[in-house]
This record gives structure tokens, sequence and C-alpha cells, in this order.
């Protein structure tokens, strides 16, 4: 999941790189966005009486750890949704707060709260904020529609349907039309929601709207006009 | 069976009286009470569970019902005021419409002999309020469905409600016992048994395969015995009269939907008073009721019947057909079993009927009185179904049976088992094992994986103990097992049965345009979210007998709009869905391989295979032809298996990995229910010419060992698999409409599970759930191991300078397959990725060019 060509675009004039991985990078000034997390899922189903398979969390981290060695950042931004619900991030295990405490070696970590994980996580490393700004690009977890700036965020889990010559893919995918982002969703126990659907795509400009679906080793842009749904 | 059992049944069967009023009612309607029927009670009365094998028409519901009644008229009514604390007989269908056709013709000599006996049925229409009512006050006799049972099982009452069962009448038991369901259903009856150990069954079944299965399904097994029911056969009644379809007109290479017949099938409808017609899928039928509405001159009521639609518009077509109003319904298999409906004079069967028993089951329905002859035409969609349709029709007259084994019991049944004993009443495992182990399909079941299901139920099952403290079920002191909380009962009520729908959509009619702000609209039906998520807004499909505008999805329903075009741009399904049976399969290959038996075929089939012996080679019976022959700028090979769709995509999965690495460089592949063709970029004939790809060991049965496994865990149809076994399992929630927004979001995707679970906990007990279902079903890997045995040493291979004539019809099947790996998802991506230009255009602006201006 680590190898493949990171493709460049713009936000609101910002270049910005996409990993194929799901996570998003500011190269200059060293800073790596990946939304929606989600860790500890399968311990809140399993308080509801649903056993997910209990390996989430460990897998969600070894591969943004794969990442986070790939790319080198000096700060990551958790863009909210980093914990599945509020009491999960404060009865991690062991094994997880230690995988948490070596991404934070030798960098910052950003915790935007979401909508799944509103209070700030104090006993973690690194800092919890509301929203924050970057290099003129405001990052947040649930795009407002009354942000005038550029701006980047997650929540909607972002996925994106080609179908074509009786065949079909659907995968997940940045949503951007150049000047707002919304990120997919990286835990392994995130669905995703066509970004033709309403919710998802009253933030954009549509004509400008491009899909940004994650293959197996590169980031493939497909015009929203393409796409199924 | 024994001389002492002979001598037992010849016994019983003489000293068997037909009580009053039973002997009164049938003297008055001019009846003699058939022997079968005698039989039966004689053996019932002497305390014996046992199989009757029926064609229909024989009086099998009178026959099955006359034990039950017979002891209900000698009870004689209650005291006024008293109620009795359970039911005497429990009569099990696998369909609702069925129960519910059943209570209708019951109460007739019930009502004219006027029996102190009450009949109701329970099924998931039943208001609650009557629900509950049944429960206090239950009716002698109730009719009802497995998933029904396996809920009234699950109640604290459940022993008390049966507590006094003396009959349980299993109704077409030859569908009920095949699938999950089948096995869901043989456990319930394991527990009924334990409640009532003097239980008398009684299973109603058309001619099958092996009755010996079914025999043993019917009575409780122990350790080390082989027992058996009882075992009645009723054999003759009238030969149906089948004929196949002459057509004038060109009969297609390939294809499923017969379009060429529609004018003589329409001069059939003409010809007959009521006719059924049949086909093997819900897009089939649909477009030949379009068909023939479209040749429908004098405008002739003719209805459509399958699963997809909304009841309200089912129900108006049963109404109808049973008071004779129509003249011809095109049907799927829900109108497949046991029902009477009306009149009915012809059954046309389009497609081949894929198996010998489906074609006998499906004929019976013309025609409900065993001693007339059923009429029915077989119309043969494509060339090679002409020889499975002749196949089929020898069959029929040879009285040659296909129906599939009842197979070992599944193991995400077992665990939903296990929760709904547990909602019941605290268990001890040593006797819920022994219990479950009395059930055929689970008769050898050992003890180490009944430990692990119980785990599974408790905590979830994994090599990571993480969930110790979300017990659904706990180990007490002594000894029980308890739920830990009474919303475990109800999470299982909600999630129990077998039978997994795919995600589906309601369908509701509304104006062009009209998406976003929609309001009302009657509903037509439901559909596959996945077919609804390859289209795209104005796109047009065939839906209900109407072409339909695709407007949007909102919430849980997708909204349409009617389409004055006359022709749906996409396609809705293509193919069949059922793969040809081995019997039918061995019976083409006889009769492809011997020019004697073709001068009973069409004149085009004959002159078609008369040009295979020329251009290329007509293989033996026990041959496989392999033909390679460039066209265009690659190479193909096509071989002719004979073992249905399902056999031949694993074929082709393991066959293009080994083809890969002999370097062929293969690149697609298509499958059809006779032939297989792979294509490639080197020059196969003289690979295989040269050595570097000997035929032998390309088709060698190792190919089932490692290249299986390898590929196995990263196929698609292993996560589909996954899919419906966490769902029976309960590892995942079923969805229930109404009861969230779009599921989406709500519901972890079974996809996502099967990824971290097949990393992280390889040998969990729905892995190896999973496995077992694959290879039994979807990829047929027991029918390819079949195949790699019969052909070794009998490959023929003819290299070609172009395609033979027995290759067009698979041939033509390419560009219709699915995206099936990640690469060619990657692939398409690919071809409608913006190239950089686009993107800068895409940011800048239309009429930005390169050069700044």
């Amino acid at each position: 999941m680590t190898a493949g060509a990171c493709l460049e675009t713009l936000i609101g004039g910002q270049s910005v790189l996409l990993d194929p991985g799901g996570v998003l990078i500011f190269a200059e000034a060293r800073v790596m966005v990946v939304s929606d997390l989600h860790l500890e899922k399968g311990a809140s189903f399993a308080r509801r009486g649903v056993f997910l398979p209990p390996y989430d969390t460990a897998a969600t981290l070894a591969r943004l750890s794969a990442l986070v060695a790939k790319h080198d950042p000096a700060m990551i931004v958790s863009l909210g949704d980093s914990f599945h619900d509020e009491r999960a991030s404060q009865k991690i295990d062991a094994q997880t707060s230690s995988a948490i405490a070596a991404l934070a070696r030798g960098r910052d970590i950003i915790w935007v709260t979401g909508n799944h994980d509103p209070a700030p996580h104090h006993h973690l490393p690194g800092t919890s904020v509301d929203m924050f700004a970057l290099s003129g690009v405001t990052l947040r977890h649930i795009a407002d529609p009354a942000c005038t700036m550029p701006e980047i965020s997650g929540h909607y889990h972002p996925a994106a349907i080609l179908a074509a010559k009786g065949k079909m893919v659907r995968r997940a995918c940045f949503a951007s039309d150049g000047v707002r982002m919304i990120m997919p969703a990286f835990g392994v126990f995130t669905g995703g929601m066509n970004i033709r659907e309403r919710e998802v795509i009253h933030h954009f400009r549509r004509a400008d709207l491009i899909a940004y679906m994650l293959g197996t080793d590169r980031v493939y842009p497909i015009a929203a006009r393409d796409l199924a749904g | 069976m024994s001389i002492a059992d002979q001598t037992l049944e010849s016994r019983i069967a003489a000293s068997v009286h037909l009580p009053e009023p039973f002997a009164g009612w049938f003297a008055m309607r001019g009846w003699q009470p058939r022997a079968h029927q005698l039989d039966l009670l004689a053996r019932a009365q002497a305390g014996r569970s046992t199989l009757l094998v029926a064609p229909t028409g024989a009086g099998k519901t009178l026959a099955g019902f006359l034990p039950a009644l017979t002891e209900l008229a000698e009870r004689g009514p209650l005291k006024p005021g008293v109620v009795r604390p359970g039911i005497h007989t429990l009569y099990i269908s696998p369909l609702k419409a069925l129960a519910v056709d059943i209570e209708r013709n019951l109460s007739r000599p019930v009502d004219e002999m006027r029996l102190p006996v009450t009949i109701e049925t329970r099924t998931g229409d039943t208001p609650q309020a009557k629900r509950q009512r049944q429960k206090l006050v239950p009716p002698d006799v109730l009719l009802t469905t497995p998933e029904q049972l396996s809920l009234l099982l699950s109640h604290k009452d459940a022993e008390r409600f049966f507590g006094d069962l003396q009959f349980l009448v299993l109704d077409e038991l030859h569908s009920l016992v095949t699938s999950k369901r089948g096995h869901l259903l043989a456990l319930a009856i394991a527990r009924l048994r334990r409640y009532r150990p003097a239980l008398r069954a009684i299973g109603l079944s058309a001619t099958v395969a092996e009755p010996d299965e079914l025999r043993r399904w019917l009575v409780g097994q122990l350790p080390g015995e082989d027992r058996m029911s009882d075992f009645v056969e009723v054999t003759g009644g009238a030969k149906p009269d089948i004929a196949i379809l002459q057509s004038e007109a060109r009969v297609p290479w390939s294809g499923h939907f017969a379009r060429h017949a529609m004018p003589e099938v329409m001069a059939a409808i003409k010809a007959h008073r009521t006719t059924l017609i049949f086909v093997n899928t819900r897009s089939q039928a649909e477009l030949l009721f379009q068909e023939l509405w479209t040749i429908n001159e004098d405008n002739l009521p003719i209805a459509l019947h399958h699963g997809s639609l909304d009841v309200s518009q089912r129900r108006k077509v049963e109404t109808a057909m049973a008071a004779n109003r129509l003249r011809a319904v095109v049907a799927t298999s829900t109108l497949d079993l046991g029902i009477d409906w009306g009149d009915v004079d012809l059954v046309v069967h389009v497609g081949s009927p894929k198996g010998a028993s489906r074609l006998a089951q499906r004929i019976g329905r013309a025609n409900h009185r065993m001693d007339e002859a059923s009429k029915a035409i077989l119309v043969p969609a494509n060339r090679f179904e002409v020889m499975e349709c002749q196949a089929a029709l020898d069959a029929n007259y040879l009285g040659a049976q296909d129906t599939p084994p009842i197979g070992t019991g599944a193991l995400d049944v077992l665990c939903q088992h296990i929760l709904g004993m547990a909602c019941a009443e605290p268990f001890k495992a040593d006797a819920l094992y022994q219990e479950i182990c009395s059930a055929a399909p689970y008769r050898h079941l050992d003890r180490e994986t009944f430990d692990r299901a119980v785990d599974f139920v408790a905590t979830g099952g994994y090599a990571l103990r993480a969930y110790e403290r979300h017990a659904r079920i706990r180990l007490n002191k002594d000894g029980l097992w308890r739920i830990s909380h009474p919303d475990v009962a109800q999470q299982y009520r909600l999630n129990s049965g077998t039978i997994i729908e795919a995600p589906v959509l309601s369908v509701r009619l509304t104006r062009r345009g009209a998406a976003a702000n929609a309001r009302g609209g009657r509903v037509l039906g439901k559909i596959e979210e996945l077919f609804l998520e390859t289209l795209a807004p104005g796109d047009t499909f065939l839906f209900g007998g109407k072409v339909l505008r695709f407007e949007g999805i909102r919430e849980t329903e997708c909204l349409v709009s009617l389409s004055p075009n006359l022709e749906a741009k996409v396609p809705y399904y293509a193919g069949g869905k059922f793969p040809t049976t081995t019997y039918l399969s061995a019976q083409v290959r006889k009769m492809l391989s011997d020019p004697d038996q073709w001068k009973r075929l069409p004149d085009q089939v004959r002159d078609w295979l008369a040009m295979q012996k020329i251009k290329s080679v007509i293989p033996g019976p026990n041959e496989m032809l392999v033909e390679t022959f460039p066209r265009g700028n690659r190479f193909y090979m096509v071989a002719y298996p004979f073992e249905g769709k399902l056999a031949h995509q694993t074929l082709c999965m393991l066959l293009t990995r080994r083809m890969e690495r002999a370097g062929a460089r293969p690149i697609g592949y298509v499958v059809s229910d006779y032939a297989i063709s792979i294509w490639g970029l080197k020059d196969m004939s003289a690979m295989i010419r040269d050595g570097s790809m000997p035929l032998a060991s390309l088709f060698d049965a190792d190919m089932l060992g490692d290249d299986l496994e390898a590929w196995l865990d990263e196929s698609f149809v292993f996560k589909r698999t996954f899919r419906y076994c966490a769902l029976i399992a309960g590892l995942i929630d079923k969805r229930h409409p109404g009861k969230e927004k779009t599921g989406r979001q709500v519901t972890v995707s079974a996809d996502l599970i099967y990824d971290v679970l097949r990393q992280h906990d390889p040998g969990h007990i729905l892995m190896e759930a999973t496995r077992h279902d694959a290879r039994a079903g979807l990829l047929d890997v027991a029918r390819l191991n079949d195949l790699l045995l019969r052909i070794a040493g009998r490959i023929v291979h003819k290299p070609l300078e172009r395609i033979s004539p027995l290759a067009v019809p698979v041939m033509l099947e390419i560009g219709k397959e699915p995206v099936t790996s990640a690469a060619t998802g990657d692939d398409l991506m690919a071809q409608y990725a913006m190239s950089a230009g686009d993107l800068v255009r895409e940011a800048m602006g239309d009429d930005w060019n390169e050069d700044g201006n």
C-alpha cells in the first residue's frame, strides 16, 4: 500500500501531493494529512454485541506508519474522527498507545476534532484543535459551506464509481473542485459514500469536480461527469 | 430394509382402516382412498416417520395430513374455556404462498366433515397481534416456514408450545433440504425431537436422485448408526407430452432471450387456454414479457410475475391466474413449487431448464391430475441449448433425476442456531452437541468445531481475545451457557434466517428530472443496489415490463420516470443463473460426439455440427477438445469442458495463472456453460507444438492444490461468499428497511472485514466456513476436479488458422464480462483518467493553452 506514485494537484493555488495510500502531503511544509482513522471501531461495535475482528486499530496504524516512513513528515494532521467514539481514545491498550507514540516520535501530531471524537485527546501525544490553517488552506473535519478560503476536510468518506463497457470499479477517492477538497477515509473499517450523492456533491462546483480515485499504485483523476451512481 | 421390517410393513398396511367421518367423506365425493394414502396412515399409526415420494397430482397433501386429521378427529373437541398448551401438527413449506394455499385446500375437507380442528398460518406477513394470540391459544395445525420455526424455537415458551407436538409434515422436502435453509431446518427439527422424542415426521417430495438421503434427514441420527425413515413411493402418472419448438427463424449462436421464437410462442398462447411461460432469470422474464406485448395484436391478457415486483402486483397476478382471467403468465422460479394456479394447460420453457429434475418440476405445473398428460414446449435460446433441451427431454422420458446433494451442515448456520438455542433456554454444551449431531447434515460434526462455534457466538472466536467483557453468552458456574443480556435475543431475532437478499432499493416512480425534490409516486418493486451503481442519471433500463429512466438515488429509494423509448439502454443481467447439471452436460457431450443422434436435431444445428466436423474436430464423449487459433492481433485457446459456468470460471482463473508462468501472456478470458476461451499475446499453437506449454500439464489436476489456495484468498467470489457467511453467522447485522439511512455508513462492509481477517486471523471459523462454501458453491471445485480426472490423457488439440464453428458461441460472449480483479479496475480507471493537459485545462479554464495565450 505504500508503493506508488503521488499525483500533484492544486488547492486554491497551493500545490499538494495525493498518495494512492489515501494521505495528502504539503511537500514544502513537510506536513502529511490523513482523515477518518476511526481507530477502535471494532471495540466500539463490540460494546453493542457486534464482534468485528479486533485487529482494525493495529492494521490502520501499521498502514499509517508505513506511509509516515515513506514521506517522513515533520507534522501529521489527523483530520477528525481519529477514534470511532469518545470512550475509545481513553481505553486504548498498551500496544496501541506505543504505536501512536512511535508515530509522534520526532514530529508533531495535530488531532483535529470530529463528530465521532468532539473532545480533545489530552492523554495522547500532540495537540487537539477544532480547525487548523496551513499555507492559506483551512483544515477541518466537516466542510463548511460558508468557508471562503481554500479548504481540506474529511467526514464523508468519498468514493467514486466508474462504469463503462460492462465493467465497474468502485474506489475511495479524494474529491476536489480545485478550491475545496474532501479526503478519503483511511481506517480499515471505513466504507465509502458515492460522491455523486447530494450530501457530498453540493460542496463543490460540479463542472470542476474531479474524483482522484485510489488505484493499486497510482491515483487516477476522473472527471465527475464520467462517474456513475 | 430387513425381512422383519417388510413383514411388519405388510402387516400394518393390511390392518389400516379409514375411520369415520373420513370413509364417508371419501364415499360422498365418489373417491377411493389411494393405496399410498392408507399406507402412510398405517405407518403413522404405528409410530413411524415416513418419506412419501410421488408425482404431482397424486394426492400428496391429503396423504400427508390424513394421519394428523384422523387423530385430531378422534381426540374430539375441548370443554369450553379450556385451552391446549401447544400445537398438534406442524406443517413446514418452503414458500409463504404455499402455506396459504394449503390452508385453503385443507379447510375444505375439514369444513365438510365438520372436524373439530383449527388450522392457521404463521408467516412473515402474519400481524403481530395474531402471532401473540397464536402463542396463547395455539391452533391444532400450524402452517409455517422454516424461518418462523427457528424464531418460535428461540422463545422461552418453546417447550410448552411444542411439548405436545405429534406430527411434522414437511412439504416439497426435496427443495427444503439442499440449501443452508435446510441445514437450519434440520437443526430446528433436532430440537423438536428433543422436546418430543416420539414425534412422527412425514416428508412429501417429488422424485429425487437419492431418496435415502431424505430418509436419513427425517429421523434423529445416533453415532455409529445409519437410521432412516420408512419409504413410500408412488410411481407412474401419465408421461408428459413435451416438444422442442421447431422455429422457422434462425436459431441464434449465443444469448439467452430466444427473441427469434416469439411469434411461435405467441401462436402457442393463442392455441391454449392458459399458458405458463417459465424462464431462468428475472431479466429474461422482463425482456420476454416486453417482446410478447409488442406482438400481442389481440391484446390477450398476459402478465408478468417475478420476485422483485411489488407484493401487491404479484398478488394481483396470482388472483387473476386462479380465477382463469389470464391467458399467459411469464414467470421465474417464484411460481416454481407446488402451487396450484388455475387451469394451466400448457407450460412453455424458454431457455434450457439446465437440469432434468427442474424440467420435471416445472412441467408439473400444467395440470394437477396425475392421470392426464401435461403438455410442454421447450424453446432453446441458442444452438447449444437445442442439444441441452433435447437431453433434458430424453431424461424426462427416462425418469432420470439430477437433484443436488444435501451437503454437510454449514458452520455459519450452526453459529446462528447455537445463539437461538441460548435465547430459548440456558444450555449445557455436551447436551447441545449431542442434539445437533442427531441432525443428519451435522452427524459428522466434531466436538472441537462445535466448541469453536460456541466461542464465536460468545465473543467472536478470535485468536486475539479482546471481547471477553462484551460476551453475548457466558458459561456460568452451574455449567450452563446463558445469554448475558435480553438485548442479545432481540438481536438474534432481527438477524435469524439463512435467506440473504442482496442489498436492494425500492424503485419509485416519479416525474422526469424530479430527482431531488420528488414526492410520492408508486413503488414498482425492488432492485439490487449493485446494479443501480452502474447507472448514470438518464440511463434507461427494463423493469416490471416498462422502460424506466433512472433519475437518481434518494436514501433507500431508486427514483425513476417512465421513458418514452421502447429500447432500454442498459441490459439488466445477461445470462442464466443456474449452471447446467452434471447429468445434462454428460448427455450433451454424448449427443455431440455421436453424429447418429444429430438426426433428431433441427437442420440448422445439424449443419452447424457438420461444419465443425469438416473445419475442426468432433470430440468423443470423454474427450475434451482444445482449439488454438490467431484472431486480430491476439491468440486464442478455446476448450470445451461442458461443466457449467461456475466450474469454468474457476478453471480459467487457474489456467491463466499457469499460462502466465509458461510465458503465454494471457490477457483475458470468457466462459459459457459449455466452453471457455482464453486469449493472450503469444502464439499458443506454437507453444503447444514446441512443448513449452504442454496441454497435459496445463490441465493437470494438481492445479487444485497450491494454485487454488493462492487464488482463493484474493478472489472476489470469496469475498461475496464471506459476506453471506458473516450475515448468517451473525457477525454483522442484516439491514432492516427503515432502521437506517442508507446503510453505507452505519454498517461495516463485509469486504473490509474480510481483508482484515484474512491478514490477521486466517484460521477463523468464518474463514473456514467461507472456504468450504466457495469450493462447493460458486467455485464448483468438486465438478472441476471430476473434469480434470475425466480428461487426463484425453485432451485432443486442434491448431487452426481461424475460429471454428463450435467456438463461435463462446467467442460472442467476449466483452460482456464484469470487472473481477484489481488489475482490471486499474485498467478501467487508466482509460478514463484525465491527461496532464486535461488537468491543466480543468484548473485554468477551457480557453487556456500551454503557450499561455
